[in-house]
């Protein structure tokens, strides 16, 4: 296949970017999206260009490195990460658009990679259940209904690649944020911090200067591990029961 | 200069650290005699891990738990990408909630022999204790594991046991483990108590009078190159299977924090172990950058199989059950399909080399789920293996519910790693490895699902309780600063190491050097090494080294995010490890677990050890690069788990 | 308490979807009323009358359409300031849009927002239209609402405004319920459909009832 790629080039963070146009050839089907690139960084390499900056790690679809916006899709035309996307999602002779994810709290640090650092800090604002090491109780002493084990672990899935920001009309990190919430407040383990933990965590997603929730359901729609919309239903539900409960207190 | 391989054998090197007496009574007896750390002055011990998988984020939580200063680096954007996300299949314990005859001396049992009896008995049988707490400290940290619907764990078994004690979390147990840690960490982060950086890559260890005091590590955004100073240094930067160029690791995963600290005296024990792990999708050709592994679980209910007759193209569903050979269950009718992951590489290897392989290239065997379908039906299969079975296909573009999978082994693990001792500290005091990047549990083979387990264990409950002592016998460590000579060599060293790959302006790329690298090591160093073939790569390994330096090509600088740059420095220490990786299995004659030499088999093919000669961990001191190493022999003592030849059948 | 929804992008969607639920429930009760016209004008100016005198003798003459007014006042303006400052925080977290444009990524929002703007401009022109009469096409008299509609609707820009408001109200409801139902927690998947169907029947009903009475003087039913 041969190929045309309009890829966002920009220096660093304080550099304007800009499209530049690149053409590949000899691209296999087989070949995954990263490993187009890679083929195109080495011929650049060898010319003794700049290769395109991207993050990428596992290349397993798990590790929620990879971050493209193809051709206006976060992760491209298959839900899946960039990762596990293959040129065979593409026909001969296409021009492809790739950009990095767009977000005021996800700063371009060159190229296609963003500074993801927010997500971190809503975790640390409460995505944990506090259990020091060696206070665990026997395994088996609290018995988890199959069902909420179940419904935890769908939003425990979550890779915090961040598609659902980079979807996002409003560049909201809602569906980041409420999976993990999901994920810990339906487990008995997660119930006494339950109401600190939503509040903390959507105050720190605030703070970072992500968007609103219009219910445009883009996020759900890019997620590549397909975490439902109904995941913020249920974060908002826990945070207003928790809003009534420090009311009270 | 002498020759590499003409290395000489120093004064032998042992743990004497773990306590005397029975086996099961050594961890508790090493922990009451280290040296405590009175929690008041814990505050002023700085301490630092470098790595965020199962291992570092573990300790790294941990140590700031108890109220050390923690400072820890990763070279991802963010400590919840480190590789251990990746792992598939489970965690074992040896909880017994199947009361299906497991106990810790099982695990323990199970873990010395599955690797081959070149594990230190003491290690193993700590792992095994610390098991049972690991799943309980998971739990309580909300890691979601299978549950079935009485509210209580599932469990499955792996390959090598007949027990089963894996927990799991469908197929993504690493990534809920490493979550479960990585939330743990965050806590910490967000308390004050650990000073997080990510990415910034470590490049070298700093050693100050003879101790580890500090890393040389380069911002990955800024290009800067910058000291850290602490009272330790915990390595926790897993494997060096990227040797290989194509493995199951992450792209960035790399050797260079080991191989540095090994440059600056830390022995480097074992490394041609190697694991080859038998469920990996095959290649497609020359672009691949990487394999991608299919967990072995799906080894419980998929058959493996090639056809009877060589150069049979037909499709699958053409050749009738007659005319297939399901060579593991043929051969190992006990263990069948769930044999040790070395047993059914090296399976997958002969019937491919003997012209049955399927696929391009016939670099393949089948992995069949169709019986598994009629039995459970396709709903069951697809609670069990969906996410498996969906990666499959979209990676291959075929319906594994319909045609059988193909697979073929590949590079997925390294048992060798740091020579440490039972307190995990190697041999440069203060310097600690854990996890992978250690090579004290698998022996010459890993089981399966005990990856995970050793990580944690680790991180969690040994060094914690270790890295105390060292810091009780060291309360007054002289400080360390920026000027000190030693600290100004390292440095300058680093930094005209990257000059010099950014100056060299060649006309090869970095991953050009990388691939030819681990080509020559996967055809020579990988499933099965002979005398003639390691001693071919081990001459072609410093010309190789030679070119690199004369061709090499690195656009930008070094005061910018340069993946080129950051890929190229990771090749100068994979290309001096592959020489050591070559050297050990050379000189390791015998054959065992992932280590397979072709002059030592049994007549049916099987591995043959030598116990009387190769009992022991091979763990090389460094002397400069290109020259021969100095061999040091710990030898390994058997009081419990008696050497027997291996039997799957 | 008070701050704290305030100050959270969760907390003002709450507050955007339980004044968009009063309003909704206002709407319900007004189309309702509107179709009194299809009786006639004595039934109809009747029931106008009337609802200044609910509440008697406990209230006083209009007290109850007061307190309905103030009710409805206040919705509207929490529902706008917070529309507005969400869509400005909204705005601020997206500054570089994509080179590559989708149509439908923001299909939703995009209705919604321009959907809202249409109707406060609409409630305005309709109080000033029908409620005081100040822009009133024919001659406004207060107690005669009948004919007032009537007059509205006999003027092609009357029908034209009331016409496209209608339709936005249609839009407006049909993913405001919804999300509303999302923003206070009351979503899940077994309901996901039900709140779903529920969202278009009340956005047809609505429209189709609002726009029956302008219907019904064009074709001259009523008259």
């Amino acid at each position: 296949m041969k190929l045309t790629l309009r890829v966002w080039r920009q220096k660093n963070a304080d550099a304007d970017g800009a499209m530049s146009t690149y053409e590949v050839d000899d691209v296999s089907p087989d070949m995954s999206f990263l490993e187009m690139l890679d083929t195109l960084n080495e011929e650049l390499i060898l010319k003794g260009e700049d290769p395109v900056a991207f993050d990428h790690d596992c290349r397993e679809g798990i590790c929620g490195a990879c971050s493209l916006v193809i051709n206006g899709d976060a992760h491209g035309p298959e839900r899946t990460t960039t990762c596990q996307l293959h040129m065979r999602s593409f026909q001969d002779g296409d021009t492809i658009d790739i950009e990095p994810w767009r977000a005021a709290a996800f700063p371009v640090i060159k190229d296609l990679v963003v500074d993801r650092s927010a997500f971190d800090r809503i975790i640390q604002a409460g995505g944990y259940i506090t259990a020091p090491t060696g206070s665990a109780p026997e395994a088996h002493a609290t018995p988890v209904p199959k069902p909420d084990a179940d419904l935890a672990f769908e939003h425990a899935e979550c890779i915090g690649c961040g598609a659902c920001v980079a979807a996002c009309p409003n560049g909201a990190a809602m569906l980041f944020t409420s999976a993990k919430i999901n994920h810990l407040n339906v487990l008995p383990q997660g119930a006494p911090e339950r109401e600190t933990r939503v509040l903390d965590m959507v105050a720190q997603m605030d703070e970072e200067g992500f968007g609103g929730c219009t219910l445009a359901g883009e996020c759900a729609t890019a997620c590549p591990k397909g975490i439902p919309l109904t995941s913020i239903t249920g974060m908002n539900k826990e945070w207003l029961r928790a809003t009534r409960k420090a009311g009270k207190r | 200069m002498t020759s590499y391989t003409d290395y000489t054998t120093g004064d032998p090197v042992a743990d004497t650290k773990a306590p005397a007496g029975p086996v099961h009574e050594r961890w508790d007896k090493r922990r009451f005699e280290a040296k405590l750390v009175n929690p008041a002055n814990r505050r002023k011990h700085t301490v630092i891990v470098v790595g965020t998988g199962l291992a570092g984020g573990s300790a790294g939580a941990t140590l700031a738990e108890q109220g050390y200063h923690v400072v820890q680096f990763c070279y991802q954007d963010s400590p919840r990408r480190a590789h251990s996300i990746a792992a598939q299949g489970g965690i074992n314990a040896a909880k017994n909630y199947r009361n299906d005859g497991d106990s810790v001396h099982r695990l323990f049992y199970d873990t010395v022999k599955g690797g081959d009896f070149r594990a230190r008995e003491s290690n193993v049988h700590r792992l095994a204790q610390i098991s049972v707490e690991i799943i309980d400290q998971c739990v309580a940290q909300g890691v979601p594991f299978a549950r079935e619907y009485g509210g209580l764990l599932d469990t499955r078994s792996f390959g090598g046991v007949q027990v089963s004690r894996t927990f799991y979390a469908r197929g993504q147990t690493g990534q809920q483990l490493l979550l479960g840690a990585y939330q743990a960490l965050s806590r910490q982060i967000a308390a004050g108590n650990v000073e997080m950086h990510p990415r910034t890559e470590m490049l070298d260890l700093i050693v100050v009078d003879g101790r580890a005091r500090g890393i040389v590590a380069r911002d990955l955004i800024t290009g800067k190159i910058s000291t850290y100073f602490a009272d330790a240094v915990v390595l926790a930067t897993g494997g060096y299977g990227n040797v290989f160029y194509l493995s199951t690791n992450a792209m960035n995963s790399n050797a260079t924090a080991v191989w540095r600290a090994h440059r600056r005296g830390a022995y480097f024990a074992n490394p041609c172990f190697t694991q080859i792990h038998p469920t990996c999708i095959p290649r497609t050709g020359d672009h691949q950058s990487k394999l991608t592994l299919m967990s072995e679980s799906l080894r419980n209910d998929g058959r493996i199989w090639v056809p009877r007759a060589k150069g049979d193209t037909r499709p699958p569903a053409q050749i009738p059950e007659d005319e297939r050979d399901y060579y593991l269950e043929r051969v190992y009718p006990s263990f069948g399909n769930l044999v040790p992951r070395d047993i059914a590489s090296r399976a997958a290897k002969n019937v491919c080399d003997e012209g049955r392989g399927v696929g391009p290239g016939g670099q393949g065997v089948y992995l069949d789920f169709a019986d598994a379908i009629r039995r459970m039906g396709r709903e069951a299969v697809e609670a069990k293996y969906g996410n498996l079975f969906d990666m499959y296909q979209r990676i291959t573009d075929e319906d594994p519910y319909e045609v059988p999978m193909r697979i073929y082994p590949a590079v997925h693990y390294t048992m060798g790693g740091l020579w440490v001792d039972y307190d995990l500290q190697t041999t440069v005091p203060g310097l600690f490895a854990i996890g992978e990047a250690n090579f004290s549990d698998h022996g010459a083979n890993r089981l399966g699902a005990s990856a995970l387990m050793q990580g944690l264990a680790d991180g969690y409950f040994v060094l914690p309780a270790t890295l105390n002592d060292y810091l009780g016998r060291n309360p007054k460590l002289d400080e360390v600063t920026g000027e000190h000579p030693a600290v100004q060599e390292v440095l300058a060293e680093t930094e005209d190491r990257l000059n010099l790959l950014l100056s060299v302006d060649g006309d090869r790329t970095p991953d050009s050097f990388h691939r030819e690298l681990g080509e020559l090591m996967w055809e020579f160093c990988g499933m099965a090494r002979s005398d003639s073939g390691l001693r071919k790569a081990l001459e072609r390994i410093p010309q190789i080294r030679e070119e690199f330096w004369r061709r090499i090509k690195v656009p930008g600088t070094g005061e910018e995010f340069n993946q080129s740059l950051e890929k190229a420095n990771r090749v100068v220490d994979y290309l001096e490890l592959a020489e050591l990786m070559c050297l050990d299995a050379l000189h390791r004659t015998e054959s065992c677990g992932g280590h397979f030499r072709e002059e030592s088999q049994t007549p049916d093919g099987e591995a043959a050890r030598k116990d009387d000669e190769f009992s022991y961990a091979a763990a090389w001191e460094f002397t400069a690069t290109g020259e021969a190493p100095t061999l040091h022999k710990e030898d390994l003592v058997f009081e419990y788990v008696h050497p027997t030849q291996r039997s799957y059948a | 308490m008070a701050r704290s929804v305030w100050d959270s992008t969760v907390g003002k969607k709450a507050v955007m979807a339980v004044s968009g639920l009063i309003m909704l429930l206002y709407l319900v009760v007004h189309m309702i009323g509107n179709l009194k016209i299809f009786f006639g004008a004595g039934e109809f100016n009747h029931y106008a009358h009337w609802l200044r005198t609910v509440g008697e003798p406990f209230m006083h003459y209009e007290w109850t359409l007061w307190v309905v007014r103030v009710v409805l006042v206040l919705a509207v303006v929490a529902h706008a300031v917070s529309a507005y400052q969400l869509s400005r925080r909204d705005i601020k977290a997206r500054p570089t849009k994509y080179v590559h444009k989708k149509a439908r990524a923001s299909y939703a929002t995009r209705t919604m927002r321009w959907g809202g703007i249409i109707l406060a401009l609409f409630i305005v022109w309709h109080l000033l239209d029908l409620t005081t009469g100040t822009v009133h096409s024919g001659g406004f008299e207060s107690g005669k609402p009948y004919q007032n509609v009537v007059d509205t609707f006999s003027t092609w820009y009357g029908n034209t405004i009331y016409i496209v408001a209608m339709l936005a109200v249609g839009l407006h409801v049909r993913h405001g319920f919804w999300s509303a139902a999302q923003t206070l927690g009351a979503g899940s998947r077994t309901r996901d459909r039900a709140l779903k169907t529920t969202a278009n029947a009340l956005a047809l009903l609505l429209t189709a009832g609002f726009l029956a009475v302008p219907v019904g003087v064009m074709t001259g039913v009523v008259s």
